[in-house]
């Protein structure tokens, strides 16, 4: 019996920030102090707040300790765990009041979310079976076998709205449904989740994963008895080594379980479920290409139709969700589609998972219901942007996706309402960008990443982004035409037309949505030969204000390329053929002397 | 597991200890005074006391929580009783055999233990 329980997490984030090292403090301590019958220890997945790790949480108080360090564990331990004392400038400040400490669901990053996909993240022990199954884990699964048929399954999924939540926002229960009714009489069939999650900024799968496992395992037997398939494949990145460790242990206890395997629950039902690990390639969250991959080949995508659902994996009807799509499939059966679709708005139900990154205070993970704007995402969830910078626009759905601009910020985010503005919710990465923020140069940035990421198989995608990158780069060094912006839009829209599978075309998305908001941003490069966000280095340059210049020589001692000279008390100057623009002399100046155009 | 029995005496063994880990601003608030004053007059074996009791008789909805010295030393162990509209008992020179009967009598049934009250 423990009276007090510590949770620490375990999430990536906070692993790098060194959580491993706070835990181990912390059972020598409780250990010395002898409290280890009373005070459990447990690791736990993330709990959204990754600006502010490492996270430590102890309860029954729900005090969150942030940014803990190894040397503040006696502290603690002696003082909260040992005398009841809570040492106030280690806690979350945003918890701090004048009477005390108010509960972390009263701070602004916690009081507008909703947590359905989340909910166990940061609560439970990953590696513990039995914490899950305290948390009302496996019954769904054991209601689906027990009370319901499976096209009752199909229909409560379809009835409570999910879509998929891995970007392109199909309808869950329809694919199932194609999947159970296409062909008949299939021998086998498969239920696959993409856990290949590869957006730059994304990682609500991989927290899933790392914090709550067994809720993906849970759901993909039950999809198994839903469409009539006994085996389940996970496709993980390789570079998700925690998540996959934990994928393990996970499957290896629902095994021990009997909640994978044969004949579970004592019914005809088996269900198995294989891992199978991703070598980082980014189309293989395609999902015919992932497909291909877990079959043994080279990773790449093939026309559609035919669709998974009649020909998947070796052939055979095949489902494929992502696993935040999973995340809420227990949910929904456990508490009815009713319950689920009385969240978010009228084509977009329940919550959504966003992984807030960029120019953001609270960096991290959130859940908010379908419809949330992006002005409460951002400015009360997110803490707004850091160093009084003004917001310029919201990156979201990754290389697929667009940027928004501050004009759409109060539109409720839903699936529909993000394309009908010329981006896309993708798997959820929100990337908040300030005035310091090119928008030419983040659009090369992500063009950068699909040419990388192309697989090769279509021309359009291969050769086309290439072609697109070429002339983003002439326009951020300042040699484009307007003609070539004209062209650049062209091609574009015949990429978009032409390319083989969802990722080429969605790839000229972050080209043609800046193009959208911020044309001025490239009629500049290409007419004024300037950067207004000041970060496309060719078109960039420095010069010292003779008159603010006291002739303190910090620059020039400063400058890599010896581009400054000038003698002591006497104002410099900048040779510009020999300037690199790297900005080190104007880090440097105490006088504000040099400024960059 | 061969049965959905078994996975519910797991779930229901499991559901006191995790249920630990949520916030219920309704509940009763058993505080039990842990200063070097209170630990040195016992106050970590009524404490205990009090989070076993309470666990091994399924009551719902009550935190047992700790507090710093709160300056009558010479009462300890003192224990506050909060109850969900924060209404305050006090309980002074509490022991472990006092603290089964205040779950009992308080806890459960509602009836303040006045003997153990402070005066």
């Amino acid at each position: 019996m423990y009276r007090s329980h510590v949770l620490i997490c375990g999430g990536t984030g906070c692993t790098s920030s060194g959580s491993a090292k706070i835990e181990e403090a912390l059972r020598t301590e409780i250990e010395k102090n002898g409290l280890s019958s009373e005070v459990q220890v447990v690791k736990t997945g993330c709990f959204g707040l990754c600006a502010l790790g490492p996270i430590m949480i102890v309860y029954p108080e729900g005090t969150f300790y942030s940014m803990v360090k190894p040397e503040d564990i006696p502290e603690i331990v002696s003082e909260h765990l040992l005398k009841g004392r809570i040492v106030s400038r280690l806690v979350y400040q945003e918890t701090v009041t004048d009477d005390g400490i108010k509960s972390l669901n009263d701070t602004d990053f916690y009081k507008n979310q909703h947590r359905i996909a989340l909910r166990n993240c940061g609560v439970i022990n990953p590696e513990n079976i039995e914490e899950y199954i305290g948390r009302d884990g496996y019954q769904a699964l054991a209601k689906v076998l027990t009370q319901m048929q499976p096209d009752d399954v199909i229909q409560t999924i379809l009835d409570s709205g999910l879509r998929g939540r891995g970007g392109g926002g199909f309808p869950t229960g329809m694919k199932w449904k194609l999947a159970r009714n296409i062909v008949k009489d299939a021998d086998q069939k498969y239920v696959c989740c993409n856990a290949d999650e590869g957006d730059p900024g994304a990682f609500m799968d991989r927290s899933v994963l790392e914090g709550d496992p067994h809720v993906v395992l849970e759901a993909m037997a039950i999809a198994g008895y839903a469409i009539g398939a006994t085996q389940g494949y996970i496709y993980v990145r390789a570079e998700y080594p925690i998540a996959v460790q934990r994928l393990e242990i996970a499957i290896n206890q629902a095994r021990e379980y009997g909640l994978l395997g044969k004949n579970i629950f004592g019914t005809d039902f088996s269900f198995d479920i294989g891992l199978r690990l991703g070598a980082g390639a980014f189309v293989c969250g395609e999902e015919t290409a992932l497909m291909t991959s877990i079959e043994g080949n080279r990773g790449e995508p093939r026309p559609r139709p035919p669709f998974p659902a009649e020909k998947g994996l070796f052939q055979k009807p095949t489902i494929l969700n992502n696993v935040e799509t999973y995340a809420n499939i227990p949910q929904i059966i456990l508490n009815g589609a009713d319950w689920f679709a009385s969240m978010g708005t009228e084509k977009s139900k329940g919550t959504k998972v966003f992984a807030l990154g960029g120019k953001i205070h609270n960096t991290g993970l959130v859940e908010v219901p379908m419809g949330t704007t992006l002005r409460t995402v951002i400015e009360e969830i997110g803490g707004g942007i850091p160093n009084g910078k003004k917001f310029k626009a919201a990156q979201t759905g990754g290389p697929s996706g667009g940027c928004i601009p501050a004009e759409h910020m109060d539109i409720p985010i839903d699936y529909d309402n993000l394309i009908g503005i010329g981006s896309m919710m993708g798997s959820g990465g929100l990337i908040v960008m300030d005035e310091d923020n090119c928008m030419v140069d983040i659009a090369k940035f992500f063009l950068e990443f699909t040419v990388d990421e192309s697989c090769g198989k279509c021309t359009p995608c291969r050769v086309g982004t290439k072609r697109m990158y070429e002339m983003l780069d002439k326009i951020t060094k300042g040699n484009a035409t307007l003609e070539d912006i004209d062209k650049l839009e062209e091609l574009c829209y015949y990429i978009k037309a032409n390319a083989l599978c969802g990722l080429g075309q969605t790839a000229p998305n972050p080209v043609l949505s800046t193009l959208r908001y911020f044309r001025d941003e490239y009629i500049a490069h290409v007419v004024d030969k300037k950067c207004p966000a000041g970060v496309c280095k060719s078109l960039l340059s420095f010069e010292i204000d003779p008159d603010k210049c006291k002739g303190c020589t910090a620059c020039s001692r400063v400058c890599p390329a010896g581009a400054i000279s000038g003698t002591v008390k006497n104002p410099h100057v900048i040779d510009k053929s020999k300037c690199l623009k790297c900005g080190a002399c104007m880090e440097k100046c105490k006088f504000g002397a040099i400024t960059k155009k | 597991m061969k049965s959905i029995e078994e996975l519910n005496a797991i779930r229901d063994k499991m559901k006191d200890q995790v249920g630990l880990r949520s916030e219920n601003p309704d509940c009763t608030k058993v505080v039990v005074a842990m200063g070097t004053c209170g630990i040195n007059a016992g106050a970590r074996e009524v404490l205990n006391t009090f989070a076993e009791e309470i666990a091994a008789k399924k009551v719902k909805d009550v935190m047992v929580s700790q507090s710093g010295c709160i300056g009558m030393c010479k009462y300890e162990p003192v224990v506050e009783v909060y109850g969900p509209g924060n209404e305050k008992v006090t309980y002074v020179e509490m022991t472990a055999d006092k603290a089964k009967e205040v779950v009992e009598k308080h806890i459960i049934n509602g009836q303040i233990v006045n003997d153990y009250v402070l005066k």
